[in-house]
């Protein structure tokens, strides 16, 4: 390479590096960025999520005009799913004043929890994320309703209760959890001890590692041998179709298999074809899209190619879960404009909406979204969650099917085990600031 | 006929053994480190600081760690990710066992539990060489990534098995945890990056860094001059781990602020070794450039199409970026196979007869 090429070749990327940071993207409206991953092993589950999340506040400023009369500017970044594109992430935008973050990965948020309290940039991890992180007190600027973990645990721990005929009668037998080696898998690991010890059954555990959950046949080799009564799973990404196929093969009973909220879009059902019918798992939204607001995204959003969703996708289970997360969201920025009478509204002023977040029966109504979910009512300073229920859906080989009525997790087990661990999270960190926010009064 | 070395004339054998024996190449050091030093803190935002600059630095130390072992030894390694880890929890569980410690103390310190487990995992290679021994060193990484997650020990118990950086304060100024500034943890890890690479090049150009290229040159010809092999062999292995393991130490304390065992898998370990591929094997400004390429370009990649106008989806630009990235990579390594290290070697060639090349 002649020295001269090189030369030029160094002044153009130069020139290109100045330009790129030297100036910054003018923010106009309210500024709400989306930490999605629509590439990578994760993506199967990113996909319709990023889509549902995008297009409600597309179909917001589309219909509305944004909120209150001021148009939300989404942005997406790709994380791809790895903590260190979400910490860049982070950096990136939060200089451009963004209402709130949803970073969408467990090991994201874990990073970023310590950051937002100094950025003064709240975070919402909706049902994901630190379970400890519910405790106001502790954690002003994390939420994460409608509820967590552990509740999930304590309410499929409930449903099998009233399968068997209550709890006491899983005496002697076993449980199966097969869980994503992470930190996410294995946050509802103390709370399943906490029940076998109390309940007299065996607790075995299957952990699948990141490289091997595409594969998992030394896991449910294992399976058939111990012969769980019931397995529960943790999966995420390309585990949850794999594992389900793996328990049809093995001949395992699949309405014996429960998965969590993150374990049940519709391409995990697909992904297990017809053997994965029976298989169940919790959700917290709606099915389908017979609500009203959904219609007003198909017909602002989707129908005009705003969207990057696939037609025959359009509201499935995770869809509906990511539009779930944006009203969440926009009700959060509502409140705040209401809170602070800033029709612009940023971080500190969302934090304040977050807090005071209530949709009731009658609101979801208003939204557009009839029974699409349980009421919203028990977020308040102390408790950034709420601890809502979650009801169980089957798989019928085709699509998802409700199969029980709202489920309430077993709140005096969850909570002071919640209580101990914000405590120690705030106790080992040193330094960990005192909340120094006031609360505000719900409206 | 800028770079011209005419006239130069050393006068001692110290200035002709001197690592950067023309002047200009010794005013182009001091240039750099003064912009690392003054301009980017003082013009930088922390975007610039905390998402380019601190993961170049630390990267590039822990590809400096692997051209050790890698580049200048010839033993093949998969293992830094892991090595790395070992660094960073032997870090956390020091400063949350000894809060009171000096914490730069520490993120030293872990690099010698580092060299202890890289020291251990380079047994076989007397025996093992070539690809077999980066299977070896592949165990490490299996190995050491199961303790990470199965030992709740090492993560305090935590219910999310993460580590959580602790606020320390050195002087009165908060240096690590979410609170300090990215100036300060710029500074440190700056400083450190700059004295390892100096005690680096200072190593290679003495009787180790000899005794370490005879061995990757041809074991047996060294052996026969007298260089014990086993030794050196370990040598590489446990100084090479010390350079992973206060980069991987660096990396959680001073830019992550907390880190799950999923930080250290074989991917980090994949992305240093291309790292030293690409910037040049046995090379430390190979280390730099090959960092620079892997990490930081990326990210300006990834903010081109915005700033051109063109509406991308942000997974749009996330896949040219991995095809652009992949292209540049075959590039450069017809273009040149020993990596950008030798390319620049060849530029400065260029530069030196510069404008009459004959």
């Amino acid at each position: 390479m002649k020295a001269r090429q090189l030369f030029v070749g160094i002044a153009c990327a130069g020139l290109v590096a100045t330009a790129v940071f030297a100036s910054k993207a003018e923010a106009q409206g309210i500024y709400v960025p989306l930490l999605t991953y629509r590439t990578g092993p994760y993506a199967n589950s990113g996909i319709p999520i990023a889509n549902g999340m995008h297009d409600y506040l597309t179909m917001l400023n589309e219909r509305d005009g944004g909120i209150g009369g001021v148009k939300l500017n989404v942005e997406e970044c790709e994380t791809g799913y790895d903590t260190k594109k979400g910490v860049e992430c982070w950096e990136s935008l939060k200089g451009k004043n963004p209402a709130v973050v949803n970073p969408y990965s467990t090991g994201i948020t874990l990073q970023i929890i310590p950051k937002a309290a100094v950025d003064k940039i709240p975070i919402l991890s909706m049902a994901y994320g630190l379970s400890a992180s519910a405790v106001g007190e502790k954690f002003p600027w994390i939420f994460n309703p409608p509820t967590t973990y552990w509740d999930g645990m304590s309410m499929i721990m409930r449903y099998i209760g009233g399968k068997e005929g209550g709890l006491d009668k899983l005496k002697g037998k076993t449980v199966g959890f097969i869980f994503l080696e992470s930190g996410y898998g294995r946050e509802p690991l103390p709370l399943l001890q906490q029940f076998a010890k109390d309940y007299g059954f065996t607790v075995k555990e299957y952990s699948v590692a990141g490289k091997e959950m595409q594969d998992q046949s030394a896991q449910w080799l294992a399976v058939r041998r111990d012969r769980p009564e019931w397995m529960i799973m943790w999966g995420w990404g390309a585990m949850n179709p794999t594992a389900i196929k793996r328990a049809a093969e093995n001949g395992f009973t699949m309405d014996r298999f429960i998965g969590i909220w993150w374990s049940g879009s519709d391409d995990d059902g697909r992904g297990g074809g017809a053997a994965a019918k029976g298989y169940l798992a919790l959700n917290i939204n709606g099915l389908g899209s017979n609500y009203p607001a959904i219609q007003d995204i198909k017909k602002y959003v989707v129908d005009k190619g705003k969207s990057q969703v696939e037609k025959d996708k359009f509201a499935e289970n995770f869809y509906n879960r990511g539009v779930y997360n944006s009203v969440l969201v926009a009700e959060a920025i509502r409140n705040a404009q209401k809170l602070s009478g800033k029709k612009v509204v940023v971080g500190e002023d969302v934090r304040r909406g977050l807090e005071t977040l209530h949709i009731t029966d009658a609101r979801w109504k208003e939204l557009g979204f009839p029974n699409f979910a349980a009421p919203i009512t028990g977020v308040n300073c102390t408790d950034h969650n709420g601890h809502g229920p979650a009801y169980m859906t089957q798989w019928d080989g085709a699509k998802w099917v409700k199969v029980s009525d709202w489920i309430h997790p077993i709140k005096e087990k969850v909570r002071p085990l919640l209580q101990e661990a914000a405590d120690e999270y705030a106790t080992k960190t040193t330094g960990w600031p005192k909340r120094t926010e006031a609360c505000d009064k719900a409206s | 006929m800028f770079y011209r070395e005419a006239g130069q004339f050393k006068t001692s054998y110290a200035s002709d053994q001197a690592v950067f024996p023309i002047l200009q190449d010794r005013i182009g050091v001091f240039i750099i480190l003064a912009i690392a030093f003054v301009v980017i803190p003082l013009t930088g935002n922390d975007f610039i600081i905390n998402a380019v600059m601190i993961p170049f630095l630390v990267f590039s130390l822990a590809a400096i760690g692997l051209n050790l072992l890698t580049g200048y030894t010839g033993q093949l390694s998969l293992g830094t990710g892991a090595f790395m880890g070992v660094g960073a929890y032997a870090c956390y569980k020091l400063t949350t066992i000894y809060p009171g410690v000096n914490i730069i103390i520490w993120v030293i310190a872990s690099g010698f539990f580092a060299a202890a487990v890289g020291a251990v995992f380079g047994l076989p290679s007397l025996r093992i060489k070539g690809f077999y021994l980066a299977i070896a060193t592949l165990a490490a990484q299996f190995f050491l990534e199961w303790c990470f997650i199965r030992i709740p020990w090492l993560y305090n118990y935590n219910v999310s098995a993460a580590i959580e950086v602790p606020q320390r304060e050195l002087f009165g100024i908060i240096v690590t945890g979410p609170r300090a500034s990215a100036e300060t943890r710029y500074y440190i890890v700056l400083s450190i990056v700059v004295v390892m690479t100096w005690m680096a090049s200072n190593l290679m150009h003495g009787r180790i860094g000899r005794m370490w290229m005879a061995v990757r040159d041809m074991d047996i010809a060294a052996e026969l001059m007298g260089i014990r092999l086993l030794p050196t062999k370990l040598l590489a292995f446990a100084i090479s781990s010390f350079y992973c393991g206060v980069s991987g130490a660096l990396m959680v304390f001073l830019w992550y602020g907390g880190a799950e065992s999923a930080v250290f898998n074989i991917n980090q370990s994949f992305t240093i070794l291309f790292m030293i591929i690409i910037g040049g094997l046995g090379s430390l400004l190979g280390s730099f450039l090959g960092a620079a390429l892997i990490y930081i370009l990326p990210i300006i990649l990834r903010f081109v199409p915005p700033q051109l106008g063109i509406p991308l989806h942000a997974a749009t630009i996330e896949h040219i970026t991995f095809m652009t990235i992949g292209a540049l990579i075959v590039f450069f390594l017809i273009a040149e196979p020993a990596g950008l290290a030798r390319l620049w070697q060849i530029g400065k060639q260029k530069l030196r007869v510069w404008p009459f090349p004959y």
